[in-house]
């Protein structure tokens, strides 16, 4: 009898707990930071400087999310995830939002309870080897060694490509791209497969680069984006509309520069309600009207997002390609501010 | 001032359970049982409301999927169409092999090292004091990742053993006749093959070697008559006081008989051979692997040394007296009088030397061998997000190996354990 009341009591604390449980915005605002999941470090997406400051391509997503939420686009707690913690993470809440070069799959969205907010680089995998090994297609690499990060869809492609192609190879699993990195220029390992993004990040940190190159195949399509926990939809907006904001603002020509003065109101009203100058679209998400205007300011659009981190004149120097706005033949396209 | 009082009521109260010691100690144990059982109640229910609060299920489906990654080093056939169960299975197979050899390994060298560190040569004694304190101070994952960045750094790339066409050299040449490779990847070593081969039982968990089958049937048949050699001297010698000569007959008993039907089964070495990036046809024994079993390997031998001396020592120095008063040299003093009683001593620390050199295997992940924590709980658990499933999956499995690891020492111990009668 006692036992029966004491368990009840148990569950129904539980259950009043789980209700309770606030909402992720909730969370962040009474924290006053946004914890957000990045890559253990990655030059030009995440890697943090001589001075201890995150930068990169994922960071800028940190800081406009921070920026949009809190107003401050310093209030970022940075937590390195590798490719076989991230997810944990996210789900645990031990992180907010995840952006950290994550494909967008399927089974990611679904059966492990992510969600995707959109896609902020559309990237493809690819190989890497020695100029000096003479290779110079993917197709010639029958029976090679070739390096791979654990715990990512690379690892899976990497196996359905050298099968479709009927050639066999020798897996070197490594646990980082800094591990992969050691192997690889230590020649443990002819090739070593990871985005193509990855690869000319990971090229441009070499002591001598113009060594090296990345094979002509992309063997997958890897939209890269933020993810969020599933059923939190309130907060999934939030990343979204803030992704989405710094792809607009660059549709638009609202940069950094020029954003505090076409927020004193413009003759588009695309504008004026991207910066909030018109209507209430930042209530409809549980924020103020500003906050696209505070996600601009953070690092900027994603044009000079793009440029000052991964772009051509940085040493990763990626061309924009696929990234490039729907204007300019490339994929980015955000839905209409309205 | 009142007449004495009453004799007290005999009636149970309360405060009994507290206070009277016959109660006291039921009273403890049902508070504690309850706690215990709240307890585990509260993490179950906390687990089931999280998972449901996620949308997550609890069940082991996905060990049936297909697991879509490629494993380095397979001991049973394993493509990347077979099931995440399979690969979980060569997981726990390599698992198993690298703390199997790193066992064998661990306990010679420590018995070794042991025995030296109580050497009467100083250099010696001190030599082994070194080594012991050096490895077992310093954690065994450094150890590890040493051995690994030394076999990649120091030895050269496969490439390095190709001939240059120009010259006709190459930069690196192969050990022993041109039949062992070492690179900065792996070992190439030759692979053994019968040209007259039985074939093979294909099973469904891996097809079993008959060649093999049959070799290791004529050993154990070898030593068993070997066996009944020794002893029939041993009754010879003890009738008549004189040792028949057996050192050619257990020679040819023991070698014989595996030597002709490796001869018959046609037995031959297929070296390995540089053919585009890597040396194919012989076996590749990857560098993660050899630097995991080193590194567990170097890292038990020295807790092992220190427990083989502690045995050593714990044998009074009496029977040594007794023993060289006999006439025994040391070496035969060790080996009959010593050792055999210091097993009971050392016995009971080696077995959880061995599960720790079993659970130490897996930091494999840090070089990126694929053990079961490499299988299961890497790449699996995180292909599939059910990392509940997946780590107590392995929890289990772990505590399987170790129970009988410990099982098996323990009927070993029994057997070694002072009789009293």
């Amino acid at each position: 009898m006692k036992k029966t009341v004491f368990l009840g009591t148990l569950a129904a604390a539980g259950l009043t707990a789980g209700m309770a449980a606030a909402t992720t915005l909730e969370d962040v605002v009474a924290r006053g930071e946004l914890n957000c999941g990045v890559n253990t470090g990655l030059v030009g997406f995440a890697a943090p400087d001589a001075n201890g400051n995150w930068t990169g391509f994922d960071v800028a997503v940190c800081k406009a999310v921070a920026a949009a939420v809190l107003g401050d686009a310093s209030k970022v707690k940075y937590v390195p995830t590798t490719g076989q913690t991230r997810f944990t993470a996210l789900a645990s809440g031990e992180i907010d939002v995840l952006a950290r070069n994550t494909t967008w799959t399927f089974s990611r969205d679904t059966d492990l309870k992510l969600d995707f907010v959109g896609v902020n680089y559309y990237d493809g995998q690819g190989f890497m080897v020695r100029k000096d090994l003479g290779v110079t297609s993917a197709k010639e690499l029958d029976g090679a060694s070739v390096c791979i990060q654990t715990g990512t869809t690379t690892e899976l492609n990497l196996a359905d490509y050298f099968k479709a192609n009927n050639m066999s190879y020798q897996p070197i699993t490594v646990d980082s791209n800094a591990e992969g990195e050691q192997q690889y220029l230590a020649g443990a390992c002819d090739a070593y497969t990871t985005d193509a993004s990855g690869l000319a990040a990971t090229r441009a940190a070499f002591a001598d680069p113009e060594n090296h190159v990345i094979l002509p195949e992309i063997i997958s399509k890897e939209p890269l984006g933020p993810a969020v926990r599933h059923g939190d939809n309130q907060w999934g907006d939030i990343v979204m509309w803030t992704l989405n904001a710094l792809i607009a603002a660059e549709e638009y020509g609202v940069t950094s520069a020029n954003v505090e003065e076409l927020s004193k109101g413009t003759e588009n009203p695309e504008i004026n309600r991207l910066l909030g100058v018109e209507g209430e679209l930042g209530a409809m998400i549980g924020l103020d009207k500003d906050f696209g205007k505070r996600a601009i300011m953070a690092s900027g659009n994603y044009g000079e997002i793009f440029a000052a981190t991964i772009g051509e004149s940085t040493p990763i120097g990626l061309a924009r390609g696929l990234n490039a706005q729907w204007t300019q033949g490339g994929l980015l396209y955000s839905p209409p501010f309205r | 001032m009142a007449t004495a009082s009453d004799a007290p009521n005999q009636g149970f109260r309360l405060s009994q359970l507290i206070y009277d010691t016959r109660y006291r100690s039921l009273t403890i144990q049902v508070v504690v049982f309850i706690l215990v059982m709240g307890g585990m109640a509260w993490l179950i229910d906390n687990t089931v409301q999280n998972l449901q609060q996620l949308g997550k299920d609890f069940n082991f489906g996905f060990l049936f999927n297909r697991a879509g990654y490629d494993i380095g080093q397979q001991l049973i056939p394993y493509t990347n169409d077979s099931t995440h169960g399979r690969a979980m299975l060569v997981g726990l197979l390599n698992t198993l092999w690298v703390s199997l050899l790193g066992c064998v390994a661990a306990t010679v060298l420590g018995i070794v090292i042991g025995v030296l560190r109580l050497s009467n040569n100083w250099l010696v004694g001190r030599l082994m004091t070194v080594y012991v304190e050096i490895f077992r101070n310093i954690p065994v994952l450094l150890w590890i990742l040493v051995a690994l960045a030394f076999l990649t750094e120091v030895t050269p790339a496969p490439a390095a053993y190709r001939v240059n066409a120009e010259t006709g050299e190459a930069q690196a040449s192969m050990l022993l006749f041109d039949n062992v490779a070492i690179t900065n990847r792996y070992t190439a070593v030759p692979a053994a093959e019968f040209t007259r081969g039985l074939g093979a039982i294909e099973t469904p968990l891996a097809p079993i070697s008959l060649n093999f089958l049959a070799l290791a049937a004529v050993v154990i048949a070898s030593i068993w008559f070997n066996r009944r050699l020794v002893a029939n001297a041993n009754k010879v010698q003890e009738t008549t006081g004189f040792r028949p000569v057996t050192w050619w007959k257990s020679l040819l008993i023991l070698f014989g008989p595996a030597i002709a039907l490796l001869v018959a089964l046609g037995f031959h070495l297929v070296p390995p051979e540089l053919k585009g990036f890597n040396f194919t046809g012989g076996v590749n024994v990857s560098n993660a692997f050899v630097a995991l079993w080193l590194g567990l390997t170097l890292y038990t031998a020295a807790f092992i040394a220190e427990i083989v001396r502690a045995g050593i020592l714990a044998i009074s120095k009496g029977q040594t007296e007794a023993a060289f008063a006999l006439g025994l040299r040391p070496k035969r003093t060790m080996n009959l009088v010593i050792l055999p009683q210091a097993l009971r001593v050392i016995v009971p620390p080696l077995i959880s030397q061995y599960l720790n050199l079993t659970k130490n295997s897996s930091l494999a992940i840090a070089v990126g061998y694929l053990d079961l924590r490499g299988t299961l709980g890497g790449i699996t658990l995180n292909q599939t997000g059910r990392e509940l499933e997946a780590i107590l999956l392995m929890m289990l499995i772990y505590l399987a190996i170790s129970l009988t690891i410990s099982g098996a020492m323990n009927v070993y111990n029994k057997s070694v354990k002072l009789k009293e009668r």
